[in-house]
């Protein structure tokens, strides 16, 4: 019984951990790393033994009826802990962080509080076994990051949060209106492999695809699709830390993984085809991905280019889902770990830059490689995995989204991804040029190593070499790849 | 012992308010904790044995309908008895951290509280028209002077203006059972239901008396006019069990009329359509207002204008989904919006003020009320996990498989316009103070466990309801007299 409760207690520890967080109160700052570090470090454990677990076939489930004929849900199966595994790794590696971001700033238990509450909204998205579970979370996720971009409650600041509120909950509600609209022609929206619409779709083709439109409309919203992405580079104004896990990870992945669950094992691969719903779907993420790195290049702040790089990003899951030929899922489905790598990186070096130099603009990172010659060495293993410069992750995800669309027979999706890759690079290294081999505007800045503090550094260089492991070690068992390709022979019963 | 429990639920309330009224709440508001749990004890007995053995019948004196008058407790009674201990027992307790023991005010809360409960549990237990006008009657002469205990001079108009909208929602009322009485001669819900089949122009008269007489009493736009200024300016225990209890009085009788006598003439398609369009009006006007509001008291006084036009899309729906989210939501926002008047009092009462633009910054200082605030304010977002969300969900669920679209828009619009004036509120909590007021702390005053735990309690009572939907339905069962 215990055993089988995995996915809750997963789910218990961060829970717990914010209660104790905001109980201890701002003063107990010793207690608060502890729990924080301690629970980060127990939920690994927990994870890594559910890893083994899921592996091994053994069945991890909890249900819990709320309402007559509606059930919390909360499961694992192999998609569940490729998302698991990636938020607890990086709750990790982000705490720590943050812990040395945050230092001597105000308000510290209200945001570690928060900050906790989020990652346990996420392992909810994670393990959710059913739509309204889904759901559940999902919103729970936006209640809880509000409180984290409004963090430093700047007139700004505040501004951004209703922007941010208003995306989300309207796209909260359509979503809510989709699994109700399901739920009243009898699907439960279980989340099977193969889909559970149980032949709906022969008796009410027209509302399938309408509420497929729904799905798809409230998900977007927080996997920052054309035109529902316009939160995403303004949520910037939040603390390092936050863009960092929350925006370039766990939000905009929370909706990529709702429309990985809904194509996978809602609708199911067969009727998504019937009804022409993949093709809509990966047409759409295309043209996110243009449209991102095309806003991308025009902008001048840094964190604001690297938000219109994850909108552009983020969409490769949703191209590969949708192009839903095996090789494709492997190259979307990959991308949600190995995006995710790379994006922390590159925040984190972002936030680097800024908590040590002041530096926010792109013009000002002339000459840094010189002075942050670590944090740069990662800033560029990020920017080159972006761009999908073998070995790194990002080639690998590139490549299987591109043999994918060959075997999809959908030629038209290789030239997406070659100009995609061209605005990559046409963003990433002028910003490279400039950090290694652009003069400093200023003499004295030129003037010495002035690195990160460690607590910033070492989270930086654990994601940016886990990033180029990931490509690179690609081949080995338990990395992302190998594990995606598990995933993909269940869902196509190979 | 179990057939008494009805009357006991009823009079033992009241026989606590009479002791009450000699004693005073006492020394460490002893009498007081005490005329709490006689209150309490009996409704909780009678709640659990309607859960165990179904509904519970008692004839007064012995008397059998039409002569006597009887007393009905079924799942729905049982649940409003429910809702009305358990915000009952949270509310008293932050009252008796609130008023000082010594002084008027105090002496008559005590009185007038038990008053009001042993009425409302008479009026949920009421299975006769004439006697549910008593009870609704002897519960708002019981709610107009808690209002004034306040004591303002704004209060005062606020009571006055309620009494005369009450009086005239009663006037409408009593006509109605007039008619229904002449028609019928009885006063029996079940047996008036029984002779009142067939219709007739009567008939539909006397449903809209009565029914116009209860909008009224329960707000419901265009009547809500009362509501804002009674609820908004009363001491802050008072606002809490006006919004969440009494006001849902009326809601309730409604809703028994529907299930009940009224059946016939409430479920014409033009009758329930009028009704649910009332509902989206107050749904909509309520939220904009509710926005719209510089003190925070207001907002949450408009918030249930809102929340009470839900309850009105049942009639064209009259399903059992419709029935229960109805019914769900309504116990949902009891409990969170006592919650919510517990903590607008609480910040009310620690920075004697709440306009909202001046709150600014005061989130760190306030922490414990604008978290109780927030978590309450989950439930009337109705975002999961909470009551108010599977109220929501099963509105949603009935209205779309009623094809009724445009209802679930609605819906849904109330609860995005609802995160908007939760979250206007929290900004400010949120915000940095304004550079040139740094420095002007304003002093901020201690509050107790007693006046902090219930709020904080009722918030998580809150979350808790977007759990506990199998057990309360279970207890509310089927709907009533075979309605829909």
């Amino acid at each position: 019984m215990i055993y089988q409760a995995l996915p809750l207690w997963v789910l218990m520890t961060s829970l717990v951990a914010a209660l104790v967080v905001f109980v201890a109160g701002e003063r107990r700052h010793r207690l608060r790393i502890t729990v924080n570090l301690a629970a980060a470090v127990f939920k690994l454990l927990l994870v890594a033994v559910m890893l083994v677990g899921v592996l091994r076939g053994d069945l991890f489930l909890v249900r819990f009826a709320v309402l007559p004929g509606v059930e919390l849900i909360l499961h694992a199966d192999a998609l569940t802990m490729l998302f698991t595994t990636l938020s607890a790794v990086l709750w990790l590696v982000t705490t720590v962080y943050a812990i040395s971001y945050l230092e001597q700033r105000p308000n510290r238990a209200r945001f570690f509080g928060f900050f906790s509450l989020c990652v346990a909204a996420t392992m909810g998205i994670a393990t959710a076994g059913n739509l309204f579970t889904f759901f559940v979370f999902y919103e729970l996720l936006t209640l809880a990051t509000w409180p984290l971009v409004v963090h430093n409650g700047w007139p700004k600041a505040m501004a951004v949060g209703r922007l941010y509120l208003r995306y989300t909950l309207g796209g909260g509600a359509v979503l809510l209106l989709g699994i109700v609209a399901l739920n009243s022609l009898g699907v439960p929206g279980d989340f099977l492999a193969g889909g559970s619409l149980d032949g709906v779709e022969k008796t009410h083709r027209a509302a399938v695809f309408g509420i497929f439109l729904l799905l798809l409309g409230g998900l977007g919203v927080k996997a920052a699709v054309v035109p529902l992405h316009v939160w995403l580079p303004s949520a910037m104004v939040a603390p390092a830390p936050v863009s960092a896990l929350l925006h370039a990870v766990a939000v905009v992945k929370a909706g990529a993984f709702g429309i990985v669950r809904v194509v996978y094992d809602v609708y199911g691969l067969e009727v998504m085809t019937e009804l022409q719903l993949g093709t809509l779907l990966a047409a759409v993420a295309s043209v996110t991905i243009i449209y991102g790195s095309l806003k991308a290049i025009a902008q001048t702040d840094l964190k604001r280019r690297l938000a219109y790089s994850t909108v552009s990003q983020v969409s490769y899951i949703a191209l590969g889902v949708g192009l839903g030929s095996p090789l494709a899922t492997v190259g979307g489905l990959v991308h949600l770990v190995h995006q995710g790598l790379m994006k922390i990186t590159l925040f984190f070096c972002a936030g680097n830059y800024a908590e040590t130099h002041g530096i926010h603009k792109i013009t000002e990172l002339n000459g840094i490689g010189r002075r942050m010659p670590w944090t740069t060495a990662m800033f560029t293993l990020g920017a080159f995995g972006m761009m999908g410069a073998p070995p790194l992750a990002g080639f690998v995800s590139k490549w299987y989204l591109g043999m994918g669309a060959l075997q999809a027979e959908a030629l038209w999706v290789i030239p997406v991804l070659l100009v995609s890759t061209a605005l990559n690079a046409i963003y990433f290294l002028p910003m490279l040029y400039r950090a290694w081999f652009a003069p400093p505007a200023d003499r004295e800045a030129a003037a010495g190593l002035a690195e990160a503090r460690l607590g910033l550094l070492v989270p930086t260089l654990c994601t940016g070499i886990a990033a180029l492991g990931a490509g690179v070690l690609a081949g080995l068992p338990l990395s992302p790849l190998s594990w995606v390709a598990f995933i993909v022979a269940q869902e196509y019963g190979e | 012992m179990t057939e008494m429990l009805p009357v006991l639920a009823v009079f033992l309330p009241l026989l606590a308010g009479v002791i009450l009224f000699l004693s005073g709440p006492g020394p460490g508001g002893l009498w007081a904790l005490g005329g709490i749990v006689l209150s309490a004890a009996p409704s909780l007995l009678l709640v659990r044995q309607v859960a165990v053995m179904g509904t519970i019948e008692h004839l007064m004196g012995g008397w059998s309908v039409p002569l006597g008058i009887r007393l009905m407790a079924d799942g729905l009674s049982a649940l409003m008895i429910l809702l009305t201990a358990v915000v009952g027992v949270l509310v008293s307790i932050h009252a008796l951290g609130l008023f000082d023991r010594r002084d008027a005010a105090s002496r008559q809360f005590w009185v007038l509280w038990p008053l009001l409960w042993g009425a409302l549990n008479a009026l949920f237990l009421s299975a006769d028209l004439f006697n549910a006008y008593v009870t609704l009657e002897l519960v708002t002469l019981a709610a107009i002077p808690l209002v004034l205990l306040a004591g303002s001079a704004r209060a005062v108009s606020a009571a006055l203006r309620y009494l005369i909208l009450a009086l005239f929602g009663s006037m409408l009322y009593l006509a109605g059972v007039a008619l229904i009485y002449g028609l019928t001669g009885v006063l029996d819900m079940q047996l008036a239901g029984e002779r009142l089949a067939g219709g007739g122009w009567v008939v539909n008269l006397a449903a809209a008396l009565m029914v116009t007489g209860l909008l009224v009493k329960a707000a419901i736009v265009p009547f809500h006019l009362w509501l804002p200024d009674a609820h908004g300016s009363a001491p802050a225990p008072v606002s809490a069990l006006l919004s969440a209890l009494v006001v849902k009085a009326a809601v309730y009788l409604l809703l028994r009329l529907w299930s009940g006598p009224l059946l016939e003439p409430l479920s014409q398609p033009s009758v329930a359509w009028l009704l649910a369009g009332l509902g989206v009006a107050a749904i909509l006007y309520g939220s904009v207002q509710a926005l719209r509001q510089p003190r925070l008291k207001l907002v949450v006084a408009y918030s249930t204008v809102a929340q009470l036009g839900y309850m009105l899309l049942l009639f064209p729906m009259a399903g059992l989904l419709a029935w229960q989210g109805v019914i769900y939501h309504g116990v949902a926002h009891g409990v969170a919006k006592a919650a919510l008047f517990l903590a607008a009092g609480n910040i009310l009462y620690q920075i004697g003020h709440d306009r909202i633009v001046d709150l600014r910054g005061s989130g760190t200082v306030l922490a414990v009320s604008f978290g109780t605030f927030a978590i309450a304010g989950i439930s009337i977002m109705g975002l999961p996990p909470s009551g108010g969300f599977l109220g929501k969900w099963l509105l949603l669920q009935a209205t779309l498989g009623a094809g009724a679209w445009w209802l679930a828009l609605v819906i849904l619009a109330g609860g995005l316009l609802a995160a908007g004036y939760v979250f206007r509120v929290l900004r400010a909590a949120f915000q940095l103070p304004d550079s040139d007021a740094e420095g002007m702390e304003p002093p901020v005053r201690h509050i107790g466990p007693l006046m902090r735990w219930p709020a904080l309690v009722l918030a998580l009572l809150g979350i808790a309801l977007g759990f506990a939907g199998e057990p309360l339905l279970a207890l509310l069962g089927d709907m009533p007299g075979g309605a829909g």
